[in-house]
């Protein structure tokens, strides 16, 4: 039977409460069909003889998951994508400390596209994203340890005519102590593949775990120092060519014509290519294909965008801010009529990823099959997609996924796979489609600006008695899931950690205005997702209640936090680690923190800046204290939340993307700037151990890190940053100097050498 | 058609004057560690060795590097430098994505056949041209001092966490 609606809203509720309480990304992906999946299980499934047939046929395949080879060996399949976030390492930790091996001895593979075998629960289907995989798979990955295990050790057991209770597993070696005999998966392999399904397995005792909680080194760092690990930009099929593409530069304009003749006269040169929308230029190598493209003359209907700019598309914000209709996100009490009145507007700016791999994808299509090597975090939606366009039958469409150059939401975006099998329809060789950077930014799928205005009501004693945050923008989740939006049309996405904030407010509203952007411009997820976006504006804005109410941003936080212990531990452990209010800053040095519960962990971050009488921002220090539940790999929590830092740093201090003629104006890196070494900040890291679920990790620092650097930039300058990415010029110490200084330092116009 | 050395082995390329390394390394030569980032010289993700000195070999043309010995990741390891380098940056575990580490480890070992024991500052200035977008700025700064010293950078992660309250 389908589920209906009410079973996947019930379901959904229920994995909302599993992901740790709060509007923690947690959907039921149903598919477009509204069907329900079965998701990973721990136990064999319809489908996994067929998978693992196709996988080298191991003897012992107890599920998804977990092959062991006729010589013993051990090969874990990975059902998230690995994109840096160290995910193969973790699952591969968490199925190894109950399978019994070490992490040395396991090699991991890259999951085939299925949503039935690798679903994982959280997200209701295969897409890594939304720093939900360790939340969703940790106990299903340890358990299909458990069941491999418990049918190893049964077949030894078996074979020995001894309990299996009384026998023991350890890299990869079964013993019974009593009889003092040994045995290798190797030799029980096929015997244990033949028994059925194990009922109950019994977990290790967590004072057992010999990998879990311990800082593990990466199972997919060599080849990433030697060069020989590949990427899908590097994928090589005999036969195969090479194209660059170039789509309209405006959003929703088409292709009107081409004259191919001098792209055609470059050497090397073997095919021009053509979509509604783009044009590829096909050679034996890159090099040829990008003069080529250089070289064709393409003519663009800018369509109906053509006059877009992003003054426009803000004062659209603006406006629906003021004149929309909101949807509740959450109502406590209502509004008193008393308190001194705190209020500001902030705005975000679009946002691309800038992945360091540009997007690119391999495809052969042929008569009757199509085969694609990609990157993606979204590897069913792929397969999917290819189904549409060419007409094939699901079990015609081979994916073979990648290790990602980087995916921060962009690669839950499959327009680049897409592009590439329309275009390698046309041709009858593999075709490798590369982006150039330049087609990488022109062409993201942007982060969607946001417009917020924020009101407090303080009592005497400066604590606030209302709090309302009033956000406006698109919705991302109503095109990219859309049984995940509620009834009442809530985006739960555009009020996470800002209907639901760790402070104590007796009354508070948040609500949302939908504004969409205009037709053809599609906006998408970007690293930190709703939780970037609110807590920049909360926890700034705490800062100013702070200072309207003449109190220390920090104690005033604690007083604020009381409900929520783990919060409050984080807190007290942040103070603790800067020693805050305690040591002297010299003049333009500010500290500034943040605090919130996004991703179902919780988190404090403080932010130390020196801000040059220019308005140069120097990042000198920066503080994380967390609690993320029980932790699997301390090594790559560390990593994670470092990494997260200045991802989120970069992005709040330099990236912004404007648009200009109804394209985007930024093109590479010397435009869309990144932080650099020189520029990165001494990022500590400190953790409240705990017992808990585990909590999200990888978009962790970039959502708390910008409120907390534009709370020290006030600290430090006394000027109130409410918009990102930062303004130097806002923070020119003494304006009219600066401007004496530089027109000295200006010829005057008219005047020659 | 040129003749490249690359890694200590010699190739013979028919490649366009203009092509950049980069492309004929990826796409005739058939070493793909050197990545493609930007095409202009801004990321660092293409950085090879050429007489020993780091280039970015996206805008470098082929036509220049005729009867120079190139370096790439695949063959760092042969140098004393590269292989402390890589030595660190997997004891300490830098990689995340891991697609711009190769041109990292290639300016990190440029730095230290150069600058034995290097600073703060000598570090900000090799190693800025290199950009990682996973952020691992912290980690590859502990390697790059590591790989000098030989002495081992403790992660932070290593010390016990704070009891629960």
């Amino acid at each position: 039977m389908k589920p209906s609606l009410h079973d996947v809203n019930l379901a959904r509720r229920r994995a909302l409460k599993a992901a740790g309480g709060g509007l923690a990304i947690a959907f039921l992906w149903t598919g477009t069909g509204g069907v329900a999946h079965a998701l990973a299980s721990a136990r064999r499934q319809p489908g996994d003889a067929a998978m693992a047939a196709a996988d080298g046929a191991p003897p012992f395949a107890p599920n998804a998951f977990i092959r062991v080879d006729t010589d013993g060996s051990v090969r874990l399949v990975i059902p998230s994508v690995e994109m840096g976030q160290s995910i193969y390492t973790g699952f591969a930790m968490l199925i190894s400390e109950e399978l019994g091996v070490g992490l040395d001895q396991v090699r991991v593979e890259h999951a085939p596209a299925s949503t039935d075998l690798y679903g994982m629960p959280l997200m209701g289907g295969q897409l890594t994203g939304g720093s939900t995989s360790t939340r969703s798979g940790w106990e299903v990955m340890r358990e299909a340890g458990a069941v491999a295990r418990t049918l190893l050790v049964s077949a030894a057991a078996a074979k020995w005519k001894v309990e299996a209770s009384e026998c023991t597993v350890s890299r990869g070696i079964i013993t019974h102590a009593k009889t003092d005999r040994a045995i290798g998966f190797a030799d029980v392999a096929t015997a244990a593949g033949r028994l059925p399904m194990p009922d109950k397995v019994i977990l290790k005792d967590p004072k057992d775990f010999t990998l879990i909680g311990k800082p593990m080194r990466r199972v997919d760092a060599f080849g990433k120092v030697n060069g020989t690990l590949p990427f899908g930009i590097d994928v090589k099929i005999d036969g195969m060519k090479v194209a660059t593409v170039q789509a309209c530069p405006t959003f929703g304009g088409t292709l009107k014509g081409v004259n191919e003749a001098k792209a055609r006269a470059v050497p090397g040169v073997v095919d021009v290519l053509k979509l509604s929308n783009a044009v590829a230029v096909v050679a034996g190598h890159f090099w040829a294909a990008k003069k080529g493209m250089e070289a064709l003359e393409i003519e663009w209907d800018l369509g109906p965008n053509a006059g877009l700019t992003t003054e426009k598309l803000i004062s659209t914000l603006a406006s629906a801010s003021m004149n929309g209709t909101p949807i509740l996100g959450r109502k406590v009490g209502a509004r008193p009529s008393a308190g001194k009145r705190v209020s500001a507007t902030y705005q975000l700016p679009m946002l691309a990823h800038a992945t360091m791999e540009p997007l690119n994808a391999t495809v052969e299509v042929t008569a009757d099959k199509c085969e694609i090597w990609a990157g993606t975090q979204v590897p069913v939606r792929c397969v999917d997609a290819a189904m549409a366009i060419t007409g094939l039958p699901r079990e015609k469409i081979v994916l073979h996924p990648q290790y990602l150059g980087g995916g921060f939401g962009r690669r839950l975006e499959h327009d680049y796979v897409d592009q590439a099998v329309r275009f390698a329809k046309q041709v009858g060789y593999p075709l490798k489609i590369i982006w150039t950077r330049e087609e990488d930014i022109r062409q993201d799928i942007v982060r969607p600006p946001y417009y917020d205005r924020v009101e407090a009501l303080l009592d005497g004693d400066g604590m606030p008695v209302w709090f309302a945050d009033r956000t406006t923008g698109p919705s991302i989740l109503a095109r990219f899931m859309p049984p995940a939006m509620t009834k009442e049309g809530l985006d739960s996405d555009m009020v996470e950690c800002s209907a639901e904030t760790p402070y104590d407010f007796p009354n508070l509203q948040v609500d949302w205005v939908r504004q969409e952007m205009p037709d053809g411009m599609v906006v998408g997820w970007w690293r930190g997702v709703g939780p970037l976006h609110n807590l920049f504006v909360v926890e700034a804005f705490m800062d100013e209640l702070a200072h309207a109410a003449g109190k220390d941003p920090v104690a005033y936080r604690r007083a604020l936090v009381r409900k929520s212990p783990r919060t409050l531990g984080v807190l007290n452990l942040l103070a603790e680690k800067t020693q805050w209010g305690q040591v002297p800053l010299p003049g333009r040095v500010g500290r500034g923190v943040a605090l919130g519960e996004p991703f179902g962990s919780h988190v404090g971050a403080m932010v130390e800046v020196e801000v040059s009488e220019q308005g140069k921002v120097h990042l000198r220090r920066v503080v994380v204290a967390l609690d993320c539940g029980i932790a699997i790999n301390a090594s790559s929590i560390e990593a994670q939340v470092q990494g997260g830092v200045i991802f989120g740093l970069s992005a709040a201090l330099y990236s912004g993307i404007t648009i200009r003629n109804g394209a985007i104006e930024q093109s590479n890196f010397h435009d869309y700037r990144s932080l650099r070494i020189s520029e990165a900040p001494v990022i500590e890291v400190h953790r409240v151990d705990s017992k808990e679920k585990p909590g999200g990790l990888g978009e962790l620092g970039t959502a708390i890190v910008a409120p907390a650097m534009v709370n020290a930039i006030f600290a430090a300058t006394g000027v109130r940053l409410r918009q990102l990415p930062v303004d130097p010029d806002l923070l020119v110490k003494d304006k009219a100097a600066l401007k004496e200084t530089l027109s000295a330092l200006m010829p005057a116009v008219g005047e020659g050498a | 058609m040129f003749e490249l050395s690359v890694n200590g082995q010699v190739h013979q390329v028919d490649a366009p004057d203009d092509m950049p390394l980069l492309w004929v390394l990826r796409d005739m030569v058939g070493l793909t560690g050197t990545k493609f980032g930007c095409g202009v010289a801004q990321c660092g993700a293409c950085t090879v060795h050429l007489d020993g000195h780091p280039v970015r070999s996206c805008v470098l043309p082929v036509s220049g590097v005729a009867g120079r010995s190139v370096t790439t990741v695949e063959g760092i390891g042969n140098t004393s430098a590269g292989k402390r380098v890589q030595a660190a940056w997997l004891d300490i575990d830098v990689v995340q994505c891991g697609y711009c580490q190769s041109g990292q480890i290639m300016s990190a070992s440029a730095l230290l056949a150069r600058v034995p024991a290097p600073t703060d500052s000598d570090i900000d200035a090799a190693m800025s041209g290199n950009i990682c977008r996973c952020g691992t700025y912290v980690r590859i700064r502990a390697a790059i001092k590591q790989a000098a010293t030989g002495i081992p950078a403790i992660l932070q992660t290593i010390d016990d966490a704070r009891a629960a309250p």
